[in-house]
């Protein structure tokens, strides 16, 4: 149950709205920090945390693409295949990634590990080609570069070659 | 180029400067909100901003301060700002260096708008995916909270300001501001019809604000340097100050370049943005995101402004310029556009959520090289039968990539229908089929 495990982190979500459904969004992201994905149940408790009907809960669910209402792999790669990334190299790019993790766009790997999708524009259209892994981004990426990537997270669960504060070109034209 | 210097990023520019309160503070942060916040009637702020000259810099380019004037002067209930960080229109990447190297900038921008409508509750909604964006946001807000810039009677003014982060999940549309408000509260992100406007009737049916984070975050400066600084900078009146264009596509040094509104293309793609990445030449341009109208090489002169691009059968919009050489396909682009509008598209409105489908699968068959000469007509047909007739601007957004490579590279549409033609002559009558 969501409504024990995380008291106080609800507590202080509903305190931000005056109207209790304003919640729901980041309680759906709590649900989804906690399993991975949103389950029917944690919709429904959910529903009744905000005196919702699951029906209302399930509604906004369903039109957010960054929700998961199934199961993903450990490491949710998304590729942005939009016009901008895709003039410096998307495609190749999304192509590379299914002959190294052996699986098609919109699959997971059978060890659970990776889950490889192609979405829409995420706002790095400078950096391109690029992809988020879980919360973090990876810019300007190069099959080299995602070999490193893949290699850091089987080891690590982590890559230092994720994007930081965000800022380009750097000041004085640093790693350019 | 003319002579300049940045404004919204000159914190950043700064090397070792991380965004910090301690940072932002030495560097001259929250000496506007000082200045400001008790000592000068929130009206003469919404006039000074009104002079300034200042104008959305999300897309519409709606004049700041008479958006405020919008709200009703003497209600008394709870009047919300929506900081609108949902950065989403495919060229853009501003909002997102702006706030996560100079966060205080924004908020102090936040604080500023708050006061000047009487809001004492603000919400940055961000879009989902920038999750570092939203944490170090969220940090600021503590820092800026801890030391009395937010919160209850801050800096001793008896104003009250919260601001709170609010992420979104995914949705492109979220960026129009009534579906924002929709998602805020914690609905499907469909827009809203119009009236009644936000000002009247937004948030919770309360009067309410909703500004891009690059316009709120040029507040400081108008405040501290005078609304007369402002609007001596870019090609006022009309198109006043600073704006970060976001270069992306086929240049040398693509991402983000604040200059003078006013600059031309010419100056923006080769002094800027350094050029062509290789020696094939500049074949198009993108001058305000997706939903900008394509430019060709001949506009590459047209000033960055509000105005010289509408003349020139574009818009400014959110400042993404997205450079394609030559050797790009044409039709492939004006696909993969239309691919983007066709997911994003809410499915409020039918002539919207059915006919991105047609366009989508019209390009598709074209692009395949199966299509035919009454295909191009049929794009005309349908993007005629959307722009205008939705209730949100999306409708207007995705037929413009369709119709503005129709205008311009019509002979690349045909050449593609040419070959399917050929093709057909040599099948036999039934092999059709098949397909």
């Amino acid at each position: 149950m969501l409504s024990e495990k995380y008291k106080d982190e609800i507590a202080d979500i509903l305190s931000r709205y005056p109207v209790k459904r304003s919640a729901l969004l980041p309680l759906l992201y709590l649900a989804q920090r906690e399993a991975g994905y949103i389950s029917e149940e944690a919709m429904q408790e959910i529903a009744g945390l905000l005196r919702l009907t699951p029906p209302q809960v399930y509604e906004t669910a369903t039109f957010y693409t960054m929700l998961n209402l199934k199961p993903v792999g450990k490491f949710h790669l998304q590729v942005c295949k939009s016009l901008m990334c895709a003039l410096v190299g998307s495609d190749p790019l999304i192509g590379w990634l299914e002959k190294k993790l052996g699986i098609k766009a919109g699959e997971t790997s059978k060890d659970g590990l990776f889950t490889l999708s192609k979405v829409e524009c995420l706002g790095a259209c400078g950096t391109g080609p690029m992809m988020q892994i879980n919360d973090d981004y990876y810019e300007r990426l190069t099959e080299e570069k995602v070999d490193r990537i893949l290699a850091d997270l089987k080891r690590d669960g982590t890559s230092a070659l994720k994007t930081g504060p965000f800022m380009w070109p750097e000041p004085n034209g640093a790693k350019q | 180029m003319p002579k300049h210097e940045p404004v919204l990023l000159k914190n950043m520019l700064q090397p070792g400067y991380t965004g910090s309160l301690k940072d932002y503070e030495q560097a001259g942060g929250y000496q506007a909100l000082k200045k400001v916040l008790g000592k000068v009637a929130p009206a003469d702020v919404t006039t000074m901003v009104i002079k300034s000259g200042l104008r959305g810099r999300g897309g519409a380019g709606f004049p700041t301060g008479v958006k405020w004037n919008f709200l009703p002067k003497d209600y008394q209930g709870p009047k919300y700002l929506c900081c609108n960080a949902d950065e989403s229109e495919p060229g853009t990447f501003k909002d997102r260096q702006l706030m996560e190297r100079d966060p205080h900038q924004v908020l102090e921008g936040i604080a500023l708008a708050c006061y000047a409508i009487g809001a004492e509750t603000a919400y940055i909604y961000i879009r989902g995916e920038f999750v570092l964006g939203s944490k170090i946001l969220d940090k600021a807000v503590a820092e800026a909270r801890a030391a009395g810039y937010l919160g209850k009677n801050v800096l001793g003014s008896g104003a009250s300001i919260q601001i709170h982060v609010h992420r979104g999940a995914g949705a492109y549309i979220c960026g129009e501001e009534t579906a924002l408000l929709e998602s805020l509260e914690g609905k499907r992100g469909l827009p809203r019809v119009k009236p009644p406007f936000p000002a009247t009737s937004g948030l919770y049916g309360k009067p309410t604000v909703i500004n891009n984070v690059e316009t709120l975050a040029n507040l400081p400066h108008i405040v501290n340097r005078g609304p007369e600084w402002f609007a001596s900078i870019g090609s006022p009146p009309k198109s006043a100050g600073t704006r970060i264009f976001c270069v992306s596509g086929h240049v040398k040094r693509p991402g983000n370049y604040e200059v003078p509104m006013g600059i031309t293309l010419r100056e923006l793609i080769f002094e800027q943005a350094g050029g062509m990445r290789s020696d094939k030449p500049l074949k198009a341009i993108i001058p305000g995101g997706a939903s900008a109208a394509f430019l060709t090489p001949d506009h590459l002169d047209v000033k960055l402004d509000f105005e010289s691009v509408a003349q020139a059968g574009s818009m400014l919009g959110s400042g993404g310029v997205t450079v394609m050489e030559e050797g790009t396909d044409m039709v492939w682009a004006a696909l993969r556009l239309m691919e983007f509008f066709h997911h994003e598209s809410c499915g409020k409105c039918s002539p919207c959520r059915e006919g991105s489908s047609w366009l989508v699968q019209t390009l598709r068959r074209i692009l395949a090289k199966r299509g035919r000469m009454e295909d191009l007509e049929t794009l005309v047909q349908l993007c005629n039968n959307i722009a205008g007739r939705t209730v949100c601007a999306f409708g207007d957004a995705e037929v413009a990539p369709i119709l503005s490579t129709l205008k311009y590279w019509r002979p690349e549409y045909e050449a593609l229908i040419r070959k399917a033609e050929a093709h057909r002559a040599h099948e036999l009558p039934m092999a059709g089929i098949r397909h």
